[in-house]
């Protein structure tokens, strides 16, 4: 099948801006080695499984973060244990960065009773209620009204939590986006929201499904005050979220960053990738890897040696060994408990509220 | 117990002023239910006692603000979300089915989605094929969900205050028609029992299964079968869509050994199926006679009235339906 024509009229993304690198302002050191190590984290988490996918001891889809991993890091700098996450298929990244433990997420996609999601959710729907995550959502653009949802309990509450609101750019071609973005801006409420523009949904690129490309002038149209951001730059984007969680958390209104990022991998595991190519692919792995961009700035000041770069691959590796090793130790759920959790027991087990 | 005399309408509108009154957590979410009053007028001057926080209207995005539900359910909330019809439920689907039926069964028992939702369903109306079906057995089909049709006064009010205290998302469905029906209830508003089905008339010779909109219809025929054929019909109002109550059906077979199934939704995969299946699992040897059906005709709805009529169960086809039978 060859590929579709595209429209003549078909609108490019204007070309973004990049952070100049190294960045101009001096890090702190100790904070700095915390993003780098968050981000290392997540890498090595997906690398390896992706390897236990091969093994087939994960199975169903797999959706690795590798490549986007600054944007989940970055924006989670700027949230505080009480705010909310809302996220996608795609949210590995965010829920260690969340917090949640690489045991408990590998032993969900192993299909253990002691994953995140008691194994009925799988590598797509991760849940921490305890630790504000919600999900995990694979319904492309199906989080938004969860989010605005949580954000209206907190202010008719009068909390002031944010709530954090992930989704790619194939959302924004949904009803869903649009009725979100229009009802957060119509009632002021306090939600983020985090449009991590990979340039593909799925295998359309941008160009081919968005008449208007420039995601976050789509949400400046409904009154959102929007930010388009480098995504490769784990500095800009823990920047650009604290100002915009700032503003959310006193009540100012929603607000929306465009985060350009790029996935080094397929969309799934599934994905023969071929709608793009390998060029392009090799050109984004060797010049803009958001891991290996900081790593440079950090060496050029100063703030990391190769002692410590060292000591935090080995840190991760043996958290990463002892998920692996717990989440093949780890019992399964019995069948008899299949029906379970479809309605809250009679006890009242479950119950949130 | 002194009695108060009140509308349907009036009775969905009391039970939504009680929650409001005595539950700070409990919100209204709707098109139009503020200053209108809500399209069947259910929430008729409760903004002015509520204020707009509380008594909200949303713009028309089915999706977003049913999916708002759902996350203020999460977030601590009660909120009742009001669709204007079923048919433009269906814009919701999504929410529905992947978040409110899904979402604590996906997190392993973590969360609890106790959200209302309440729409208005059936025909009769002349409104024709995008605002009259009965699609209840949609819902029905969901495990995750309850699926409520209150059929009389004192169940439009209390099943609504049941549904405000259950922990999972409750789908109300109140038959357009049945909003100025009155009923003399208790004064008190009071939960009631939304586990189980209510014989409405004892009878001894066929029971008739049936919910919501359809009841009336149903005790008329029953009348007729008395008064014109010497048949005493015992009519069981469902109340409850999911789950099924089938030991109440059962236990009436048990008498009668015939059933008639009345359901204004269309014939094919609904909810006078999934009981005349259940029916043949659990009580074959209770059946002197093939279980049967009175649905509605298969087609979109027609707009002229004749019509209209012609593609919904009547008392008449439902006299017709036990008269095949043999007795």
């Amino acid at each position: 099948m060859s590929a579709p024509a595209r429209r003549p009229t078909a609108r490019k993304p204007t070309p973004r801006a990049r952070s100049t690198r190294p960045g101009p302002e001096q890090l702190d050191g100790e904070h700095a080695l915390h993003l780098l190590r968050e981000m290392i984290r997540i890498r090595r988490f997906e690398e390896r499984a992706a390897e236990q996918y091969s093994l087939t001891r994960i199975r169903g889809f797999l959706h690795l973060y590798i490549g986007e991993e600054a944007v989940g890091v970055g924006v989670m700098q700027a949230l505080t244990p009480d705010d909310a996450v809302v996220a996608t298929y795609r949210e590995h990244g965010q829920a260690l960065a969340r917090g949640l433990p690489p045991a408990s997420l590998m032993s969900e996609m192993f299909g253990k009773a002691t994953g995140c999601s008691r194994d009925r959710g799988g590598s797509m729907h991760f849940f921490d209620v305890p630790r504000r995550f919600y999900g995990g959502n694979a319904i492309v653009g199906g989080g938004l009204p969860i989010a605005i949802g949580l954000a209206l309990a907190d202010k008719l509450q009068s909390q002031q939590r944010v709530t954090a609101c992930f989704f790619g750019d194939g959302a924004v071609a949904e009803g869903e986006f649009h009725e979100s973005l229009n009802l957060a801006a119509l009632w002021q409420l306090p939600v983020l929201f985090v449009c991590e523009n990979n340039e593909y949904a799925m295998g359309t690129s941008i160009a081919d499904e968005l008449a208007q490309p420039d995601i976050h002038l789509r949400a400046e149209s409904y009154g959102i005050p929007a930010e388009s951001v480098d995504g490769t730059d784990v500095v800009a984007v823990e920047a650009a979220a604290r100002k915009a969680a700032e503003e959310v958390r006193k009540g100012l209104g929603p607000r929306f960053l465009e985060i350009h990022t790029y996935r080094f991998r397929a969309h799934s595991m599934a994905d023969p990738d071929l709608y793009r190519t390998k060029e392009e692919v090799e050109q984004h792995r060797r010049d803009q890897d958001p891991i290996a961009l900081f790593e440079e700035r950090l060496r050029v000041q100063k703030l990391l040696t190769d002692d410590e770069l060292e000591a935090i691959e080995s840190e991760v590796a043996t958290e990463l060994d002892a998920a692996i090793a717990a989440a093949e130790a780890a019992p399964i759920e019995p069948v008899e408990d299949l029906t379970r959790f479809v309605y809250t027991e009679p006890d009242g087990a479950g119950a949130t509220t | 117990m002194s009695t108060v005399k009140l509308t349907y309408r009036e009775a969905v509108r009391a039970a939504l002023r009680h929650g409001l009154a005595t539950d700070e957590r409990v919100f209204l979410m709707g098109e139009d239910v503020g200053g209108y009053g809500g399209a069947f007028a259910v929430s008729l001057g409760l903004l002015d006692e509520f204020g707009p926080e509380r008594v909200r209207n949303a713009p028309l995005s089915e999706s977003a603000f049913v999916g708002a539900g759902i996350g203020a359910a999460l977030g601590g909330m009660r909120p009742v979300v009001e669709v204007m019809t079923i048919n433009f439920s269906l814009l919701a689907l999504d929410q529905v089915v992947n978040n409110a039926a899904t979402l604590r069964y996906m997190s392993g028992g973590q969360m609890s989605v106790p959200l209302v939702v309440r729409m208005a369903t059936g025909g009769g109306r002349q409104m024709a094929a995008q605002h009259e079906h009965s699609l209840e057995a949609w819902y029905a089909h969901i495990p995750g969900i309850r699926a409520l049709a209150p059929a009389t006064v004192e169940d439009a009010r209390g099943m609504l205050l049941a549904a405000l205290q259950d922990p999972d998302p409750v789908f109300i469905f109140e038959h357009a028609l049945l909003y100025p029906l009155e009923g003399e209830i208790d004064e008190e508003p009071t939960a009631v029992d939304i586990d189980h089905a209510a014989v409405r008339l004892e009878g001894s010779d066929v029971t008739i299964v049936t919910s919501g909109g359809s009841l009336g219809k149903c005790l008329a025929a029953a009348s007729t079968l008395a008064e014109e054929h010497d048949l005493a019909a015992e009519v069981i109002d469902l109340r409850t869509l999911r789950p099924l109550d089938m030991g109440t059906i059962l236990a009436s077979l048990a008498k009668t050994h015939r059933a008639v199934i009345v359901d204004e939704g269309w014939k094919t995969g609904g909810i006078a199926g999934e009981i005349s299946a259940q029916i043949m699992e659990q009580g074959f040897d209770l059946l002197d006679w093939p279980v049967q059906r009175v649905c509605g005709v298969e087609v979109p709805m027609p707009y002229a009235k004749h019509l209209e009529e012609a593609a919904l169960p009547s008392p008449e086809r439902v006299v017709a339906a036990v008269k095949e039978m043999a007795f």
